[in-house]
């Protein structure tokens, strides 16, 4: 049996029990955002950075963040290389660590991250010494890139974000993540548990989730049922299941049978 | 005189620290980052930035976000 102990999901030399990174926009309630980090067990959360609102004042969600959890500072809001750069310094600056999502995105129809924008980003935050998670389009040739400059995961999206349509991308990510070394998080467009199982059998090292769980009617509920989910897929992924065959293959012994005569 | 603060114009009566306006502006002034002028200031050294004349200040902080 494995154990979980040992299948670590390890990102920049640190090591994570939990494969649930849960993003914290839109939810109701920020208290939310903690008893989902509760029940759900997910040790990496992102979060966003934005111009202080001068006239709402609205509470700042790091109050909600457990210290022992991982902040991962999403870029969005970014439209190319530079703003991406900016950001995470000014994320750095505010002590909440050195890991950065990188999210560049220019198209405001699909939301579709601008890969090769991100790509300069990931190179130029490596340099300047810090961990990057880049969220991309599924491209062999972009991953492999990424991955050269230094980045410490490679973050395709299963399809459109926020779209809850699952993993449309279903066979790019496969080649990602037979062809690429650095951890591949499934992240945007998963809509249900059985989603995220589906990327965890297919034998992505993680996912995240933000939408589905913050929009749910009960997000802790929520929270809790996508990180069963993400066990059982990883679990289903490590026990080696056969493929699908195209025939039929019986369950029971096709020998033996009671009127068979000798 | 007239500063800018996150893309708005404002006046100010007197001259100010950075300080002074992050107090007056933001309500967790701990989580607040600071810029001027495009340029990153350390909470450290915003009680001996003074701000002047078209100066263009950016306050932000975290917000929940995938």
């Amino acid at each position: 049996m494995i154990s979980k102990k040992s299948d670590s999901l390890i990102i920049a030399g640190k090591k994570f029990q939990s494969r649930f990174l849960l993003g914290t926009g839109k939810f109701r309630n920020k208290s939310d955002v903690k008893s989902c980090i509760n029940s759900s067990g997910t040790q990496i959360v992102t979060v966003a950075l934005r111009r202080v609102d001068v006239e709402r004042h609205e509470e700042n969600i790091l109050k909600y963040i457990p210290k022992n959890v991982t902040l991962l500072i999403n870029t969005s809001g970014a439209r190319n290389a530079k703003e991406a750069v900016r950001i995470a310094h000014l994320a750095k600056e505010s002590g909440c660590g050195n890991w950065i999502k990188i999210e560049v995105i220019n198209d405001s129809k699909y939301l579709l991250p601008d890969n090769f924008e991100t790509i300069k980003a990931a190179e130029q935050l490596v340099k300047d010494g810090f961990i990057v998670l880049p969220y991309v389009s599924p491209d062999l040739n972009v991953a492999r890139e990424l991955v050269k400059v230094g980045s410490s995961t490679v973050m395709p999206l299963g399809s459109l974000i926020g779209s809850r349509q699952g993993i449309r991308t279903k066979e790019l990510i496969q080649i990602l993540i037979d062809e690429i070394d650095v951890p591949i998080i499934v992240d945007a467009g998963i809509g249900a548990p059985s989603q995220a199982a589906e990327a965890m059998e297919m034998g992505a090292d993680a996912v995240l989730i933000n939408t589905a769980v913050a929009t749910a009617l009960d997000p802790v509920a929520a929270a809790k049922s996508f990180a069963l989910a993400i066990t059982a897929g990883r679990l289903a992924h490590l026990s080696g299941m056969a493929q699908r065959a195209a025939s039929a293959q019986a369950s029971s012994p096709l020998t033996g049978f009671l009127y068979e005569q000798s | 005189m007239k500063i800018t603060i996150n893309g708005k114009k404002t006046a100010l009566k007197s001259p100010q620290t950075l300080a002074a306006i992050v107090r007056q502006t933001c309500k967790e002034p701990q989580y607040v980052v600071a810029e001027v002028n495009g340029k990153i200031v350390k909470s450290n050294g915003w009680a001996k930035t003074v701000i002047r004349e078209n100066d263009a200040i950016e306050l932000v902080s975290f917000v929940g976000g995938g």
